[in-house]
C-alpha cells in the first residue's frame, strides 16, 4: 500500500510484516523511531507472537537477539553509532557463531568529537565483522532490503546488517509501498534455524576452538560470503517476481554507458550523484554512476566489469579511514587492480556535511582536466584547517581541537 | 514426617545420604542423576567451581525435568568444558561472550516464551563475569525480571587469566594484581561488591548463597530457585586450590569454614527480604578459614607490617556478616 510516511515507521512496518519473534531495543539516535514504531505495533497487536525488549545497552540489545537467535527465534535489533561501537563485541559473535540476526544500522558519525547526523564511520568500523551489509539508497529500498535480509540471514545462516543513512532516510517522510502481509509470506518462510538449542538434542555452541581449526572455521565464514554474492541477485530477482520493483542486488548502473567518469557511492547519496550526472550529461560530459547496494560480501567482479571501460572512477565515500585515506576507494582500486582506470577518493558528507550537486559536479569537471591526485575532502573549509594547524605549531597548549575549530567557523560566520 | 538424625559424617555435621528417606537424599546420589556436566573436562584437581557446576546443573536439570538450557559466560568453566572438539555438557549450553551471559540467557528465554515452550533458562558464569565485566546485563536481567537463573561460582578472582583480582576478591588476599608486597599487602580494604545483597535490592524473587560443602543446602536451593519463576540468583562459593594457593583436598573444608568463620553467611532472600539463614553451629576464628590458603599467607608471618590489622579487620567483616544475619545458632551462643 502506498504511503506518505516517515522512513522509520515504514521499515518499522516492513519488519513487522517479516514476523520477528523478539526484538531489542535500546535507543539511539537515529534510529529511535524504529524501534518505536515497533514497539508500537507490538502493543497495539498488530504484531503478536513477538516478544518486544527494553535492555540496558547495545551490548545487551544484540547479546539477547544472539540468545534468541540460537534458540530458534527469528531476532531483531537496531543501532548507530556509537552503539554499534558498544556492542562490538557481539556484532563479531554474531556472526562468528552463524546467527542469523538481522539488525538496522541508522548509519551516524562516530565521536569524539560526538556528533548525531550522518556519515558511514560506524558501518565501515565493523566491515570485518563478518555480517552481510547492504546499504539502501531510498526509504523504499529501505523497507524492501529487510525484507531481503531476512531471507538472506537464515538460508546462510548469517547476520545482516541493513544500513539506513541515519535523518536522511530515517527521518525522511516519503512516499513508500508497504507491502501486504501475503507478499511478504510467500516471499519469506518461516525459520528453519540450522543450528538450535534444544533440550531434546543438547549441543554445545560456543565451544573453545584453538590453532587447529580456527582458520577452516573462518574460511567457511568467508564462504558464506562469497556464497552470497550469488544469492542476493537471485533473492532480489524473486523479490522483484513478487513484489513488482527492483530493490537490492550487488550493483546498480546510472548512465554508465560510454561514462569516461563514473563516481562510485553507497546510499542515499545516489540521489544527489544521479542528478548531478543528469544534470553533466546535459552539459556534454560523459558521466555514469555506480551504486553499490552490497559492500559485504563486496562484489569484487561486478563492479569490475562495471567501471572496466572508464577512465576515471571516483568513489565518493562518507568514510575516512585516518592515516590512509579511502575505505570503499581502497576496495574499488582492488578492483580494478591491474587496469589503468585512475581511481579518485572523495571523502564528503563526514559528520553530516550537506553534498551538494554544485560541489559534486565541481570536482567530476576539475578530474576532467587536472593530473590525478588521490585523496580529496569535499567542501572542507580549509582556512579553517590551516588557520587550526598554525595556531597548533606556535602554541604547544593548543587546547581541544574541536572547540577551537567551532570557535574559528563561529567567528567566521560572524564576520 | 520429622526424622531426627543425630549420625553425622565425620567431622562434618553433614548427613550421610544413606541415613535418609530416599526421597531425601541428594540428586548427586541418584543413579539417575543427570550428569550435565560429565567426566572429562579439563578442571584442575580440588576445582570447585566443576563440583559446584555439577551439583548446581544436576539439581537444575532433575527440577526442570531436563527441559532447560544453560548459557556460560567465558572463563574457567567455560575454557575446561568444551575444549574444542570435546565437550563435558549434556545439556543444551551455549557460551557467547564473557561479559554478557544475562543477557543471551534473557533472549534464550524470550524465545522459548514467544514459542510457548517451557524450556527453563540458566545462565551461569565465575566473579568476574558476574560482578565485573557481566554486571551490566546482569542487572538489567534482574531489572526486567526476566525468567532466568542465574548462577555465580564465585572464586575470588580471574582464575581463568591467572589468578588477577575481581570485585569479588576479599581484602588482604594475594592475586597477580594485588601482590603480597608493600605496607599493605594484597588486595585493599573497603573495596568490591558484595552481589547477593545487590541482587536483593533489585527485588527480585529469589536470591540465595550456598557453598559445595553442603550438598543438602545447595541443591535444595537450587531446586527452590527452579520452583519460581523471574530473575532469580544463587551465589556459590567455590575454592580455587590453584588461585588460593591451597591443597585440592581442602576444597571442601575450606567452603565449610568460609561458612563457620561467618565471612560467606548462607541465607536465602526473597523479593528483597531475607527468609531463611543457615546458622553457625561450630564457629571459627577467621584464622582458622585463611592459614590453609597461601593468598593470605603474609597474613601469618612473623613480624609482617600490618599483619595483625588485617586478620582484625578480617575478623571485624566475619563478625559484621554474623551480626548482620544473626548466625549464631543457639547452640554456638551459649558455649
Amino acid at each position: 500500500m502506498l504511503k506518505q510516511i516517515e522512513g522509520s515507521r515504514a521499515m518499522a512496518e516492513a519488519i513487522a510484516l517479516c514476523r520477528p519473534e523478539v526484538i531489542c531495543a535500546y535507543p539511539i539516535t537515529p534510529q529511535t523511531h524504529i524501534v518505536e514504531g515497533l514497539g508500537e505495533l507490538v502493543r497495539d497487536g498488530h504484531l503478536t507472537g513477538c516478544e518486544f525488549i527494553n535492555v540496558e545497552s547495545e551490548f545487551a540489545a544484540l547479546s539477547v537477539a544472539i540468545g534468541a537467535s540460537a534458540a530458534g527465534a527469528r531476532s531483531y535489533t537496531a543501532t548507530a553509532s556509537q552503539g554499534l561501537l558498544f556492542m562490538m563485541e557481539a556484532v563479531y559473535n554474531a556472526s562468528g557463531l552463524g546467527l542469523p540476526i538481522v539488525m538496522t544500522l541508522g548509519n551516524r558519525a562516530i565521536g569524539a568529537p560526538i556528533n548525531i547526523w550522518n556519515d558511514h564511520s560506524d558501518a565501515m568500523s565493523v566491515r570485518d565483522a563478518g555480517w552481510i551489509m547492504l546499504f539502501a539508497e531510498t526509504n523504499q529500498e529501505a523497507v524492501d532490503l529487510h525484507i531481503q535480509a531476512f531471507r538472506l540471514a537464515e538460508e546462510l545462516s548469517c547476520p545482516v546488517m541493513v544500513n539506513v543513512d541515519g535523518f536522511i532516510l530515517t527521518h525522511a517522510v516519503e512516499r513508500v509501498d508497504v507491502p501486504d502481509q501475503a507478499r511478504v509470506d510467500a516471499y519469506l518462510p518461516p525459520f528453519d534455524p540450522v543450528q538450535v538449542l534444544d533440550p531434546a538434542e543438547p549441543l554445545s555452541m560456543g565451544a573453545m576452538v584453538g590453532p587447529d581449526a580456527f582458520m577452516e572455521v573462518r574460511y567457511l565464514a568467508h564462504h558464506k560470503q562469497m556464497r552470497a554474492l550469488e544469492r542476493i541477485p537471485e533473492l532480489a530477482a524473486e523479490f522483484r517476481a513478487v513484489f513488482g520493483r527492483e530493490s537490492g542486488g550487488l550493483v546498480r548502473p546510472y548512465r554508465i554507458d560510454g561514462a569516461d567518469t563514473v563516481v562510485v557511492a553507497m546510499g542515499s547519496v545516489m540521489g544527489t550523484v544521479k542528478d548531478t550526472v543528469d544534470a553533466l550529461r546535459d552539459a556534454g560530459h560523459a558521466v555514469g554512476a555506480l551504486n553499490l547496494c552490497a559492500f559485504r560480501p563486496f562484489p569484487l567482479d561486478d563492479v569490475r566489469e562495471a567501471l572496466l571501460g572508464a577512465r576515471r572512477v571516483v568513489v565518493l565515500e562518507k568514510a575516512l579511514a585516518v592515516g590512509m585515506g579511502g575505505i570503499l576507494a581502497s576496495h574499488v582500486r582492488m578492483a580494478l587492480r591491474g587496469f589503468g582506470n585512475r581511481v579518485y577518493t572523495l571523502i564528503a558528507g563526514l559528520g553530516g556535511r550537506p553534498i551538494t550537486g554544485d560541489s559534486l559536479a565541481d570536482f567530476l569537471r576539475k578530474v576532467e582536466r587536472e593530473p590525478h591526485y588521490d585523496v580529496h575532502f569535499l567542501d572542507l573549509k580549509s582556512d579553517v584547517v590551516e588557520a587550526e594547524i598554525a595556531r597548533m605549531e606556535r602554541t604547544r597548549r593548543a587546547g581541544p581541537i574541536a572547540e577551537n575549530v567551532l570557535r574559528r567557523v563561529g567567528a567566521g560566520r560572524a564576520s | 514426617m520429622t526424622q531426627t538424625v543425630k549420625f553425622y559424617q565425620t567431622g562434618t555435621l553433614t548427613v550421610g545420604n544413606r541415613l535418609l528417606d530416599s526421597d531425601k537424599r541428594t540428586v548427586q546420589a541418584s543413579r539417575n542423576r543427570s550428569n550435565a556436566l560429565t567426566c572429562g573436562h579439563r578442571a584442575c584437581q580440588g576445582c570447585g567451581e566443576a563440583l559446584g557446576a555439577r551439583y548446581a546443573i544436576d539439581a537444575a536439570m532433575r527440577a526442570a525435568n531436563r527441559d532447560l538450557v544453560c548459557v556460560n559466560a567465558t572463563g574457567c568453566l567455560e575454557v575446561f568444558t568444551t575444549p574444542y572438539p570435546e565437550t563435558s555438557w549434556q545439556v543444551a549450553w551455549l557460551h557467547s561472550l564473557f561479559g554478557n551471559a544475562a543477557a543471551v540467557a534473557s533472549g534464550v528465554a524470550a524465545a522459548m516464551r514467544v514459542k510457548g515452550k517451557a524450556t527453563r533458562v540458566i545462565a551461569q558464569g565465575g566473579d568476574g563475569g558476574t560482578t565485573d565485566i557481566g554486571f551490566g546485563c546482569l542487572s538489567g536481567m534482574f531489572e526486567r525480571n526476566d525468567d532466568v537463573l542465574y548462577i555465580c561460582y564465585d572464586n575470588e578472582a580471574y582464575m581463568n587469566t591467572g589468578v588477577q583480582r575481581s570485585s569479588a576478591t576479599p581484602p588482604a588476599a594475594r592475586t597477580a594484581t594485588t601482590p603480597a608486597v608493600g605496607a599493605a599487602p594484597g588486595n585493599v580494604f573497603g573495596t568490591g561488591k558484595n552481589l547477593p545483597r545487590i541482587a536483593m535490592a533489585h527485588g527480585i524473587p529469589y536470591v540465595a548463597t550456598a557453598t559445595v560443602a553442603d550438598l543438602h543446602d545447595l541443591e535444595a536451593k537450587v531446586t527452590r530457585a527452579m520452583g519460581l519463576h523471574g530473575a532469580r540468583y544463587i551465589h556459590i562459593l567455590v575454592p580455587c586450590p590453584l588461585g588460593w594457593g591451597a591443597a585440592s583436598h581442602d576444597t571442601i573444608r575450606l567452603s565449610r569454614l568460609a561458612v563457620e568463620s561467618g565471612l560467606f553467611p548462607l541465607f536465602e532472600a526473597e523479593h528483597g527480604e531475607v527468609t531463611a539463614t543457615t546458622p553457625i553451629r561450630r564457629r571459627v576464628p577467621v584464622a582458622e578459614y585463611l592459614k590453609p590458603q597461601k593468598r593470605f599467607a603474609h597474613l601469618f608471618r612473623p613480624d609482617a607490617p600490618g599483619a595483625q590489622e588485617a586478620l582484625d579487620r578480617l575478623q571485624a567483616m566475619a563478625d559484621a556478616n554474623i551480626r548482620r544475619f544473626n548466625l549464631l545458632s543457639a547452640e554456638e551462643a551459649v558455649r
